[in-house]
């Protein structure tokens, strides 16, 4: 049985990720926002077959918690061996253009907040030489674009900030798994139209337990097809980049 | 507000509709889109029209599949209405409980399955999943959240079984699971030479087997009238687990310029199976008794771009074997139909719902391919031998019955109506309320 907390529970991809756990018998501490969400979600999750659920409503910007989260989840679980941090808000680009504030706050909760967890994470890992930790990036943090930048900056901060992590925590035995999704079917996406591109939460789910029990400390695009399109992406010179509409 | 392509399970309508999915059973009643009506959509397993609202909107309801509890002692289950039959055999199976009523796939919600008040091979010992609902929340366009249950708000329980989504949302139910050793189906198979050896067997099988079904081969006629194979079934006393993954079948990806089920290659594969060596008696994991074609992801599409009708009729008990030769005749006259044709006798026990389809009698079911006026002259005699009889068609399986049709097979309709939520409405009941 493994410990896990959640960050961001209520996420499409946290709670599809949740299930697979809870079905294999492991205990579970869930964070998010919504009480009613998180009250629903340990319900569920208890009959699916977790060994135990427990829960803390909190916003990850408030960084002044999250000590005591921590702590509260620990003793919850009665330890803990996995945190999956999968929280994050896709903010509208446009409005962010025209608010540096809401810039800010984007930055905060996709990017800094994430930052100030793992921070205070991986201090208690390293201490112990245990422990797994997988953050949910995107492919969108791989490159700039127009369409959602502010967005894929926060990422791109998570995405170096866990690059270095993994190199600092990996000779202790302590895995860093990156996950970057492509488009995901989610709440979060409902409003765009949907090709075939697009991955189901469950998809992204199984990859993540994957790459948990393997412990494979690296970086994990999901679906796998991702990494070749964000290759090429990645090697489209600048004086071609700035003119597309992306 | 997004334009989503939906369609039914019988591919013969696919179309836009604007959506508003429902992701949790504590959401409100969409308000948007204002000026159309809209219809409750779950996995889209019905064959015709009664899950789509063409020129209007749909509220997907895949998003409310979260459990909420479930007593292992006594076997009630609560859960959210956009739970599949497959996502809870996950949870409940492990646990010695088995659904008290399953239709023929287990890719429906708990909410369709009720919302048709489905029936399964066990129909003549258990009646339909309305007989084993505890209780159930409908969310109203009002706001309103009415437990119904046989106590609490019994008309509208009444109305919501069988009630095709037109009552308003139904956001989470109770069910009463049945107890079971394990997965596994002792089953056994009888050739029968006609209709009568059918009823004959029915007759005995009755009260020893919690699952009778046919299996007739639609092309038989003459002395070969009504032929085919009788299986019976109970649950199997063996212990047994249940495998972790079940291992995945085949895929249709896409449909086949034309239907690769027609009267060719219906003829052969019916006389195959026909005389197929007889197999008397073994153990089956429950998939491969209850859902042989879940096997096939898709096998719908083998039906070709135009899709596929399928054709399900009750005839009452007195008129059972004389009314089911006559379908039976007029189909094999035509040599249209498909392999998939099933015959069931229906019990007596009654359901809640005002407009559940089962009725003490004999049910006949056939798929076929859409043929456009040819089928649909062959439609119009069936329907007059139905209406003859005083049978009726099943709703969740029709997307072209006449509007009078429905309303003789199903006189409490006017009753129903009063239930309808002001705000809900569905292709089907525009269609057989026209002229109404």
């Amino acid at each position: 049985m493994k410990k896990i907390l959640v960050m961001g529970a209520g996420s499409a991809i946290a709670e599809a990720t949740a299930r697979v756990f809870a079905e294999r018998g492991d205990a579970l501490f869930l964070v998010g926002r919504k009480a009613d969400v998180l009250e629903s979600m340990c319900a569920d999750l208890r009959v699916r077959g977790a060994k135990g659920v427990g829960m803390h409503v909190m916003d990850a910007n408030q960084f002044e918690d999250h000590e005591a989260m921590l702590n509260m989840a620990e003793s919850a679980l009665g330890g803990l061996d996995v945190v999956l941090v999968a929280h994050g808000t896709l903010g509208d680009q446009k409005a962010c253009e025209a608010s540096a504030a809401l810039t800010l706050q984007e930055l905060s909760t996709n990017g800094v907040s994430v930052v100030m967890l793992l921070t205070r994470i991986a201090a208690r890992f390293e201490q112990r030489r245990a422990g797994t930790i997988v953050v949910i990036s995107s492919v969108a943090g791989d490159r700039g674009r127009q369409s959602n930048y502010v967005y894929g900056s926060a990422k791109a901060l998570v995405t170096a900030f866990t690059s270095g992590l993994r190199q600092r925590l990996y000779p202790l035995g302590v895995p860093v798994i990156t996950i970057k999704p492509g488009f995901v079917d989610t709440p979060m996406t409902a409003a765009f139209p949907k090709g075939p591109l697009w991955a189901k939460p469950q998809q992204i789910a199984a990859g993540i337990v994957g790459a948990v029990d393997r412990g494979s400390a690296s970086v994990l695009y999901l679906p796998s097809f991702w990494r070749l399109i964000m290759l090429m992406i990645r090697c489209i010179p600048e004086s071609v980049f700035r003119r597309l509409k992306l | 507000m997004t334009e989503t392509t939906f369609t039914s399970w019988g591919n013969v309508i696919r179309t836009p509709h604007e959506s508003a999915p429902l992701l949790s059973r504590h959401a409100d009643f969409p308000a948007a889109p204002a000026q159309s009506s809209l219809l409750p959509y779950g996995n889209g397993r019905s064959y015709g029209d009664s899950c789509l609202n063409v020129g209007a909107a749909l509220i997907p309801t895949r998003g409310l599949d979260r459990f909420i509890s479930l007593d292992t002692a006594s076997g009630i289950l609560t859960c959210e209405a956009g739970i599949l039959l497959d996502e809870m055999f996950r949870v409940i199976m492990p646990n010695g409980w088995f659904v008290p009523v399953t239709p023929g796939t287990r890719f429906v919600t708990l909410g369709g399955a009720i919302a048709n008040d489905v029936h399964g091979k066990n129909h003549h010992a258990v009646g339909t999943i309305g007989r084993h609902l505890v209780r159930f929340e409908l969310l109203r366009s009002d706001g309103q959240r009415l437990i119904c249950s046989p106590t609490e708000n019994p008309q509208m329980f009444s109305a919501t079984i069988g009630g095709l989504g037109l009552t308003g949302i139904i956001t989470w139910a109770q069910l009463q699971l049945r107890p079971i050793s394990g997965p596994l189906m002792c089953v056994e198979r009888v050739r029968f030479a006609n209709l009568d050896e059918f009823l004959q067997l029915q007759a005995e099988s009755d009260t020893d087997f919690e699952y009778t079904v046919a299996w007739v081969d639609c092309l038989g006629t003459g002395n070969q009238l009504g032929r085919g194979w009788f299986e019976r079934a109970n649950h199997s006393p063996t212990r047994a687990t249940l495998p972790r993954a079940p291992a995945r079948g085949l895929n249709i990806p896409f449909a086949p310029p034309f239907s690769l089920v027609n009267s060719a290659s219906l003829r052969i594969f019916n006389t195959l199976y026909y005389h197929r060596p007889r197999t008397r008696r073994g153990e089956r994991w429950f998939e491969s008794y209850f859902y042989p074609l879940d096997s096939v992801s898709n096998w719908n599409r083998l039906y070709g771009p135009r899709g596929l009708y399928q054709y399900q009729c009750v005839i009452p008990e007195s008129a059972g074997r004389d009314g089911t030769a006559a379908l039976l005749n007029a189909i094999a006259r035509t040599g249209q139909g498909s392999f998939l044709a099933v015959l069931k006798a229906f019990g007596a026990l009654e359901s809640p719902g005002m407009l559940s389809f089962p009725r003490p009698g004999l049910t006949l079911a056939l798929d076929f391919p859409n043929r456009g006026r040819s089928l649909e002259r062959l439609f119009a005699e069936l329907d007059a031998i139905v209406r003859d009889t005083g049978g009726r068609l099943y709703p969740a399986k029709d997307g072209r019955m006449p509007p009078e049709l429905f309303r003789e097979g199903f006189p409490r309709w006017r009753e129903f109506a009063q239930y309808i939520d002001p705000r809900c409405s569905s292709s089907f009941w525009r269609r057989v309320m026209d002229g109404a």
